[in-house]
């Protein structure tokens, strides 16, 4: 009989168990071991995006765009360091290790920040001299591991920061896999070569706030109070973790939300741990305000920060500051179509590219190759980094002359309203159309 | 010879002062009276001098310290000499936990006893402990020797690279990737060094027993999954 006439079924893949998850099981049957990748969460989140400016109005006068002053520049540091940080635009590079990236990359990003006026931030592994000498204001992360730690480059420093955890991975360690412990890498970290490195999780020589107040005594006591003391923790927990760091001590801190890259962690990790930046930013600023500490201790907000708009909504909501990672090493070459067929190569594509761990990267930034990395031309790639702090800067500044505000720092949560309901109680802002902020009684 | 004593003067003006002697100084040998615990004393200096704290002191006693010779005549709390460069730091008493953490090069010798996490993620220091040292020791330890007279308590050398240790009386259990080996003729060179530097007399190198890294972790392998 022809039953061809018939409607057929078509195959439909689970929601639960769709392709990328089935993909996983088969991956983890066959191998045995977690899948290891860079970068941040992928998964869809409450973001920026669900929140809109309302702009000038009857009410409220806009700036005009191109006459009237609207100011960007910020003070980090202003509440115990002798010589606190004047950056030119609230939006700073974010901790990355050389190691991760390669020292063209390093050097990239000094440059780069440098041309635009903001700091760069070291990471796990050390200082290298590319990145102090084409870093104007460098801040220097003080980690779990110590690797490379000294105190001849603290004194270099501008800044000093003492990272307790990133969103990627709060409660993790730090993770570089033998690929990239090339024989400079392994002398900086005093490790043999090639060997996978675990950096450790928790701080060797101190434990819990009160510990932590005493450690920043020491590193105020050790470089003469003249440096700013930044605190560095995941998103998980904002309120406490923020109200504990100013309660340390510290000068300035930074919440990364689990929108914030990394170079190497497991992806069951990046994924499930952690909340979103949006979610954490409020609380944060609230501890703040109880402790009668908001523009005093400064706040810097990272993970997922991608155009200007990012950036007035995370100083709306009440940062001072933000920090950008994987978007500044988009702007240097990372993931870059014109690579395509390399990425291809790779098992991968362009936009997609996240093994960094293994140190192939095409695009000579995470990567320990010698010819990988000479790909990368520091110059170029710096300017490239400038040119998009510059539009960062000059976007978020349209937005805040469009509210009617002469500086960046004052917009306000008051101009904001959420498309959902979902970011509407995260950032404490109304849903739009409504004066309904969801948790909050009237 | 400058007296400090910290009854009248700051803390933070001894260590600005310490901070600020340049290395042909001839202000060499420094006393500092009534420590009282303060913290942080005497961090961060770079300079060939000799300084003796009469008292007990607090946490992070001589931290980083680079080429000086610091003497405690006391107790320390915890991190003594973390991350210490250069020089040589003498603890008279007892030390807390985390005594030497992650330090890169120098001598601290212990005449008493250090607590837990003695020695953790060490980077090239050289420790010799007199007494007993706590639990977890040598955790993630990369390099350097550490020396221990009396015994060392639960998971030592857990994650081990390439730290020696060589410890005289027993060990109660042994850390992850943590094995006895061989003491052979140049290790024994180096406890007796190690041993005379310290002043340590009386006591031979083959009383003591070597242990270090089975670098059986060092790349990661599904196999050894309940190791970690």
């Amino acid at each position: 009989m022809d039953n061809s006439h018939i409607p057929q079924t078509l195959p439909r893949f689970s929601a639960t168990f769709d392709p990328h998850t089935l993909a996983e099981i088969r991956r983890a049957a066959a191998t045995g071991i977690y899948d290891i990748r860079g970068g941040g969460t992928k998964r869809a989140l409450p973001h920026f995006d669900d929140l809109l400016f309302l702009g000038a109005s009857v009410s409220r006068y806009p700036l005009e765009g191109y006459r009237e002053k609207c100011a960007t520049d910020v003070w980090l540091g202003t509440r115990f360091a002798k010589k606190p940080i004047h950056l030119k635009t609230p939006i700073t590079i974010a901790g990355m290790s050389f190691g991760a990236l390669s020292a063209q990359a390093k050097e990239a990003l000094g440059r780069g920040a440098t041309i635009a006026g903001t700091s760069t931030t070291t990471g796990d592994g050390g200082m290298t001299p590319e990145e102090r000498g084409q870093s104007q204001t460098l801040v220097y992360q003080y980690l779990p591991s110590r690797y490379g730690m000294n105190p001849a480059d603290i004194r270099k420093a501008d800044a000093i920061e003492v990272v307790i955890g990133q969103g990627a991975k709060p409660g993790g360690g730090g993770m570089l896999l033998g690929q990239k412990i090339s024989d400079r890498v392994a002398a900086m970290r005093t490790l043999p070569k090639g060997i996978d490195q675990r950096s450790a999780c928790r701080h060797p020589d101190w434990t819990g706030p009160d510990d932590l107040e005493i450690k920043i005594e020491e590193l105020r006591e050790i470089t003469d109070w003249e440096k700013p003391i930044y605190v560095k923790v995941g998103a998980t927990r904002p309120y406490y973790d923020v109200a504990l760091a100013v309660k340390s001590g510290a000068d300035v801190v930074v919440l990364d939300g689990m929108q914030g890259g990394t170079a190497a962690t497991q992806d069951v990790f990046i994924e499930h741990v952690g909340i979103p930046i949006l979610a954490a930013i409020r609380p944060a600023v609230q501890a703040l305000q109880d402790l009668g500490m908001h523009r005093k201790v400064q706040l810097i907000v990272s993970g997922g920060i991608r155009n200007g708009a990012d950036v007035a909504k995370a100083l709306a909501l009440g940062a001072d500051a933000v920090a950008i990672g994987t978007a500044a090493l988009v702007a240097l070459g990372d993931n870059d179509p014109h690579l395509e067929a390399e990425y291809n190569a790779l098992g991968t594509t362009a936009g997609a590219y996240d093994d960094w761990h293994e140190g192939r990267d095409p695009a000579g930034i995470t990567t320990q190759d010698p010819v990988l990395a000479a790909r990368l031309d520091p110059v170029a790639a710096g300017r490239r980094l400038a040119n998009y702090l510059a539009v960062l800067t000059l976007e978020a500044q349209t937005i805040a002359r469009a509210c009617g505000k002469r500086h960046l720092h004052n917009l306000e949560p008051e101009d904001l309203v959420a498309l959902t309901i979902e970011a509407a109680a995260m950032a404490r802002v109304p849903l739009a159309g409504t004066n309904w902020i969801p948790g909050q009684q009237f | 010879m400058p007296v400090v004593d910290l009854a009248v003067s700051s803390k933070r003006d001894l260590n600005a002062a310490l901070h600020a002697l340049p290395a042909n100084t001839n202000e060499t040998h420094w006393h500092i009276a009534n420590p009282d615990g303060a913290h942080a004393l005497a961090a961060g200096v770079d300079a060939p001098v000799t300084i003796e704290i009469d008292g007990h002191a607090g946490y992070y006693c001589a931290g980083m310290n680079s080429q000086a010779t610091i003497v405690v005549n006391g107790n320390v709390g915890v991190g003594v000499a973390e991350n210490m460069m250069s020089g040589r730091v003498h603890v008279k008493g007892d030390a807390s936990q985390a005594a030497g953490a992650t330090a890169h090069g120098g001598l601290l010798v212990i005449d008493g006893n250090a607590s837990a996490r003695c020695g953790i993620s060490m980077k090239g220091v050289d420790i010799v402990v007199k007494g007993s040292i706590g639990p977890m020791s040598a955790f993630m330890a990369q390099a350097g020797n550490l020396v221990v007279l009396g015994d060392a308590g639960e998971a030592l050398g857990d994650s081990l690279y390439e730290t020696r240790i060589f410890v005289r009386g027993a060990v109660k259990s042994l850390g992850a990737d943590c094995i006895e080996k061989d003491l052979r003729p140049e290790h024994e060179e180096i406890l007796a060094k190690l041993l005379h530097e310290a002043g340590v007399e009386g006591v031979s190198p083959t009383e003591f027993r070597r242990y270090g890294s089975a670098r059986g972790l060092y790349n990661f392998h599904v196999d050894n999954a309940s190791a970690y």
